[in-house]
């Protein structure tokens, strides 16, 4: 049944891409840093393999992409929720062709595919944070109020609110959701302020889980059959103080990723996938 | 034992001791008919008195100027009612609503009389007085008994009776049942379209309120929850309107066109909890039209999914047999763009629905509905303060801004303080953050005058619906109104779930559109929503919660100069509390409810046998009456303002204040210790008098809690928000406050109204000593409660020292007491005594002066308006006090000016309910405002003051209003619109007193 939304957290799929040769020189990022490729694919192979095998997503892997070094990202390139999928337009000019090959993939899958045309319009997908019954769309260096109308468009289901983005690139650059109304926050104060002004605009109440890295606060829940609340989050190397913080959370399944190259070029978990659920018959 | 009340009420406890039964009847008429020929002498002048209902047209202090004029007018009328209400004997119930009125009217004739045959003859008079009193308690205690026995229908009769007068006797606020029954018009068809899309057509009677035919299409429809649904006519401007239920449907379609559709007005944000199936079918109706054309957006896929239990709904199963749906199913709508994808997965989505009955596939079709985000969210056009198109959307929650599809901003009702809108800018206040420190204000701009209108009632409606567990009271009265006096007149939806749980008949059949399938109830069918159900609170925002912490966080902040109290845990308590009581009472709660909206004044609640006996004694009833004293604050000048909400702990709603207009600062300034006179409430009553009023305590606990529903509603309506409206319908503020809503509390509200100045209060020694003198009929205080205040205020006219002093005293044993009125005939010669006089007016009570009327005039006229009324349940109680003894009430305006310079004018008039002023025991001060409101030339100052005592709790509102203006003021006119406008305010509350205390220049003077 369709319902609406139902099954917060079930995938079915992933889609993911392999990482460029040209992510160490071309990608990218806020601060200017060193990426070891090789580091960085072996964390991305993890990553994939942790999805395919352990978690049993039927995982879609698109080959990079040289010319376009931040193609690994692919969440930024669509948003999928429930049956529509809609591609985005990159604020970034030189990611705007990832969404090509992510289009065909995610139409493959059997989704409504709507595209971003309006060229006023951008949206990364890591500013947008679907919490089960609504959007937040952070405004941000790379998405604007009309990217977010047009998101709007495409979920008219869901309430979508805006939310500024004071630091950070994206607005899941400190936060992700944690579980069915719970949000996994920063401890930073553009991180806070976000995180008020989503309680405020929302019609439901969110549990919040603040952890003291903002980066830490990128996690990836699911909910899998067999295996209940999953949540993939940082390692206690990168982030010691705040896995302490999910390890409250009982009943999870907590499984650490590590992702110390991407996160360089301000790739957290999240961006690396897009997961969609899929009804089997269709 | 002192005599608490007014010298009116001494009289009455006098007459009782003399125990002349029916002598005193004969001795009255006797002194009615000399009171009229000492009546005739006075003059109305350009009184005020012609604006004001008749009962208060007894001026219980003429105006030293011109002592003859005052009395004529108001007398004989009064004097007529005194007649009749002699005639029957006291027993009767029927009468007693009659009785009341005519005996108040009675009890300031003979005030005024005696204060004539004061001022004439001495010696004459006080015997008069004597019979007059007796008189009095006669009829106080009679009416006590009717209005203990009186129960519904005659206390509804009453407040009726007491509405109109209040209007100034016109029938305004007559509840629209009595209207219509009243009005035999024209009759008009009106063509309603259902949501079915069939017309139905009904007759209604040219003068018919909305309500009436609202009740019709509903009956038709055989709709029992029907709260959620309305009627929606377009205006001029072809506009959508709903149509006010309380208000004749004439004046609000301002044409000829008699059409409407009935819609869905509240979207329940848990359908499942709907009780009956007809209800959510309607619902379901009302949805699929706005899905279908586009006013609530959804995704393909959740067109097709609310399609497919469309087509389970009224066509039932898929047989794969017959000519496939698609046939026709492109000929029904179920999306704005509907193309032939969607009908296929409509089509493919309705096979497995297979086995749903019409009621589960309706069922279904409201889980996935009330999920979309624009589900119960009417929208309205508008600009921010930049000029940007912007959205505003009223929902269960509060309010939501929107920017194309983008909400922008959200507001929920526990945040908003008030909602305002003037000409087409519509204001929201917004409850400070955690770390801020001031509210602020958002604004908004509407296309013009009538759609900030339109959306500002939306949103004191829904605000109403959801957040509140009562409405409030349509009519609070607000002194110099102006704005619109809108309410959401409706049940809430606590209430509305409260009578649906007890409908109690079998699922009515009905058709449905297309398929004219008999539905099947869904009785027994697996509901889905459990956890829907769950959700529900957190949905609505209702979360209890939440609320919780929001509001205790807010516990008690000052925000300027105002003080919020919320109190939701009480309020939830309540709730719950309620809802089971409900269950059993629930046909009479809507009744009650009814009647107590509709009839603001103090009904007395159906008193219980007890209480009747009680009651019957006058003493207690008098003590009772007396323990609410408010004092009023004379003079505090105010500047602007008019907001006040105040909570009660007891149980708290939100409490919306709807303020009209102004944007004016509002400074409520709290509690003022100085202001408010906690009731001196004297220590309990003397011997005699104690028992029974203890008694009546006891009973009236009792009472309550038998009637715990009744009072739940009660109290509900209870908040007192002040708020002052001000000025023309432009503008309107509604301030959703945490209602401070009394369980079982009387509330007594009073008013003053003054004009001029109060500063001139001052009392001079000389007239208190005439008063004095003619006092001396004194009362054999029996049963009374002595207040404190009341000796004092004794001591001091007799003594004539500090005049200010005894003013407050003199204030609170006004109210709190019906205290009489002195009548300080010989003030009219000398302005000043007449203050004195009003002063004394406290002492009045306490001694057996029947002149407590007094109070006349001085060089300026300052007029106070005092109401009292009691909060419905409570009031049962003690209205029935109040009937018993005529409200004495004791004035006094004081100028010290010397002569010449000022001319003082007090009259003042009493209503002859009297709120019980003191009770035997001492209350405690629980809260106390005071409010000043300026407009044009009129500053209203407010004083409310709650008292606890025992499991009551008692509220009085002063008001004092002054008039400052040139000639050019119609005074009169002003004082009674305030008069009007109060009444209108709270219209549970009674007008007890009303002073008018007039200042004029003569030469240089200070106001």
């Amino acid at each position: 049944m369709a319902g609406l939304m139902a099954g917060f957290g079930h995938y079915t799929h992933a889609l993911v891409r392999g990482v460029p040769a040209s992510l160490t020189r071309a990608a990218l990022r806020m601060q200017p840093t060193e990426v070891d490729l090789d580091m960085a694919r072996r964390e991305h192979e993890a990553y994939v393999e942790l999805l395919r095998a352990r978690l049993g997503l039927e995982v879609v892997e698109l080959p990079a992409d040289e010319s376009l070094p931040d193609c690994v990202f692919v969440e930024d390139a669509a948003v999928v929720c429930g049956e529509t999928a809609l591609i985005t337009r990159p604020g970034a000019e030189s990611r705007r062709r990832e969404t090509d090959a992510v289009k065909r993939a995610l139409k493959d899958l059997n989704l409504n595919i709507v595209e971003m045309t309006d060229e006023n319009a951008t949206l990364d997908g890591g500013d947008v944070l679907f919490t089960g019954q609504e959007f937040f769309v952070g405004l941000s260096k790379r998405t604007n109020q009309r990217g977010a109308e047009i998101l709007a468009d495409a979920f008219k289901d869901y309430a979508v609110s805006t939310v500024p983005v004071m630091a950070g690139l994206h607005l899941k650059s400190f936060c992700s959701m944690g579980g069915p109304g719970l949000i996994i926050i920063g401890s930073s104060e553009p991180a806070q302020k976000a995180l008020k002004i989503m309680q405020q605009m929302s019609d439901y109440r969110y549990d919040k889980l603040t952890v003291p890295d903002d980066l830490a606060a990128n996690c990836i829940y699911m909910n899998l059959p067999n295996k209940g609340h999953v949540l993939l989050h940082c390692t206690e190397k990168e982030f010691p103080e705040s896995v302490k913080m999910f390890e409250k959370l009982k009943d999870y399944m907590l499984i650490p990723v590590c992702n110390s190259e991407k996160v360089k070029v301000d790739g957290a978990l999240t961006c690396c996938s897009v997961l969609i659920n899929q009804k089997a018959n269709i | 034992m002192t005599t608490e009340a007014g010298s009116k009420t001494e009289v009455k406890e006098k007459a009782e001791e003399s125990a002349a039964g029916p002598d005193q009847s004969e001795q009255a008429k006797q002194e009615h008919q000399e009171g009229e020929n000492a009546v005739r002498e006075e003059k109305e002048g350009k009184g005020i008195s012609r604006y004001l209902p008749t009962w208060f047209k007894k001026p219980k202090s003429q105006s030293q100027t011109s002592p003859t004029k005052e009395v004529q007018p108001t007398e004989e009328p009064a004097s007529k009612a005194t007649k009749e209400e002699e005639g029957p004997s006291p027993d009767v119930n029927g009468h007693a609503e009659e009785v009341e009125e005519k005996e108040e009217v009675k009890s300031e004739q003979v005030k005024e009389t005696e204060a004539e045959t004061h001022s004439n003859t001495s010696a004459d008079t006080e015997p008069a007085k004597g019979e007059r009193v007796e008189e009095v308690e006669e009829q106080s205690p009679e009416e006590a008994k009717e209005t203990k026995e009186g129960e519904g229908a005659e206390e509804e009769k009453k407040e009726g009776q007491v509405e109109a007068e209040g209007n100034g006797q016109t029938s305004v606020f007559q509840s629209p049942l009595r209207v219509v029954r009243k009005t035999k018009m024209k009759v008009i068809v009106c063509h309603v379209t259902l949501l079915d899309g069939t017309d139905f057509t009904c007759e209604v009677e040219k003068r018919a309120k909305g309500q009436f035919l609202f009740f019709k299409v509903c009956e038709h429809l055989n709709l029992l929850e029907k709260d959620y649904f309305g009627l929606i006519y377009k205006d001029n401007h072809e506009q959508k309107c709903w149509l006010d239920p309380t208000k004749e449907i004439k004046r609000q379609i301002r044409s000829n066109n008699w059409q409407f559709t009935f819609n869905v007005k509240f979207y329940p944000p848990d359908p499942s909890l709907l009780t009956e199936d007809i209800t959510r079918y309607l619902l379901c109706l009302q949805l699929r039209e706005d899905v279908a054309s586009g006013r609530l957006p959804c995704s393909f896929v959740t067109h097709a999914l609310l399609g497919s239990y469309t087509l389970q709904a009224e066509f039932g199963d898929y047989e794969p047999d017959q000519p496939r749906p698609l046939d026709f199913i492109n000929q029904l709508t179920f999306a704005p763009n509907q193309n032939k994808e969607m009908e296929e997965k409509i089509l493919e989505l309705h096979k497995s629905h297979r086995g749903m009955t019409p009621a589960q596939a309706d069922l279904q079709f409201l889980e996935n509905a009330k999920k979309l985000s624009m589900y119960g969210v009417d929208l309205h056009h508008a600009k921010d303060s930049e000029g940007v198109d912007i959205m505003l959307g009223v929902c269960a929650n509060g309010l939501l801004v929107y920017k194309d599809r983008l909400r922008i901003n959200r507001f929920a009702w526990p945040k908003i303080l008030k909602i305002s809108y003037k000409r087409n800018n519509f204001y929201i206040k917004i409850r400070p953050g955690e770390t801020e420190q001031f509210e602020s204000t958002v604004g908004f701009k509407l296309q013009n005058h009538r759609s900030a209108k339109r959306l500002w009632k939306v949103c004191v409606e829904n605000h109403s619906f959801f957040r509140l567990n009562a409405p409030e009271p349509p009519n609070k009265a607000r002194f110099l109104t102006l704005g619109s006096k809108f309410r959401y007149s409706g049940r809430t939806q606590a209430q509305t779930r409260l009578a649906s749980s007890l409908i109690d008949r079998p699922a009515p059949s009905f058709d449905r559109t297309s398929s004219k399938r008999i539905s099947r109830s869904l009785d027994g069918a697996p509901v889905i929503s459990v956890t829907a159900a769950g959700r529900d609170g957190a949905e609505n925002g209702r979360d209890p919660h939440l609320e919780l912490h929001s509001d205790s966080k807010s516990g008690l902040r000052v925000h300027g100069d105002t003080i919020y109290v919320r109190h939701s845990n009480l309020m939830l308590e309540d709730h719950d509390k309620t809802q089971e009581e409900v269950l059993k009472h629930q046909a009479s709660i809507s009744q009650l409810k009814r009647s107590f909206m509709e009839a603001p004044p103090p009904s007395p609640p159906q008193p219980n046998q007890w209480e009747k006996r009680l009651t019957s004694s006058p003493a207690t009833a008098t003590r009772v009456q007396q323990q609410h004293v408010v004092s009023v604050s004379q003079t505090e000048a105010a500047s602007a303002e008019n907001t006040i909400s105040e909570t009660k702990e007891p149980e708290k709603m939100t409490e919306i204040e709807i303020e009209e207009t102004v944007v004016i600062q509002e400074v409520s300034k709290a509690t003022k210790a100085g202001l408010v006179t906690v009731p001196p409430s004297p220590p309990p009553p003397p011997a005699a008098a104690a028992p029974p009023a203890e008694q009546e305590t006891q009973q009236q606990e009792v009472k309550v809690q038998e009637e715990v529903v009744t009072v739940e509603e009660t109290q509900q309506r209870k908040q007192e928000s002040v708020s002052s409206e001000s000025e023309s319908e432009e503008e309107a503020e509604y301030h959703p406050d945490v209602p401070v809503s009394l369980c079982q509390t009387q509330i007594p509200e009073e008013k003053e109204e003054e004009e001029e100045e109060e500063e001139e209060e001052d009392v001079e020694p000389e007239k208190e000593v005439e008063e004095q003198v003619s006092p001396p009929v004194a009362l054999p205080a029996l049963a009374e409660v002595s207040h404190p205040e009341d000796e004092t205020s004794q001591e001091g006219v007799c003594r004539k020292e500090d005049a200010d002093e005894n003013k407050e005293q003199e204030h609170e044993t006004e109210e709190s007491t019906d205290d009489v009125m002195v009548t300080p005939d010989e003030a009219p010669d000398s302005p000043l005594l007449s203050e004195e006089t009003e002063k004394t007016a406290p002492s009045e009570e306490k001694e057996p002066r029947v002149n407590g009327e007094a109070l006349l005039v001085e060089v300026d006229p300052r007029p106070q308006v005092i109401c009292c009324s009691e909060p419905p349940v409570v009031k049962t109680e003690m209205v029935t006090i109040s009937d018993t003894f005529a409200a004495q009430k004791t004035e006094i305006a004081t100028k010290e000016v010397p002569i010449v310079h000022t001319e003082t004018k007090t009259i003042t008039y009493e209503a002859a309910q009297l709120d019980g002023n003191g009770d035997g025991e001492p209350g405690v001060l629980m809260t106390a405002q005071t409010i000043t409101s300026e407009s044009l030339c009129t500053t209203t100052t407010t004083h409310i003051t709650k008292t606890l005592k025992g499991g009551l709790s008692e509220t009085r509102i002063e008001k004092r209003i002054v008039i400052t203006g040139d000639c050019d003021i119609d005074h009169d006119q002003a004082l009674a619109q305030a008069i009007k406008e109060a009444k209108e305010q709270h219209p549970d509350m009674s007008v007890t007193r009303v002073v008018v205390h007039k200042e004029t220049e003569l030469a240089e003077e200070e106001d």
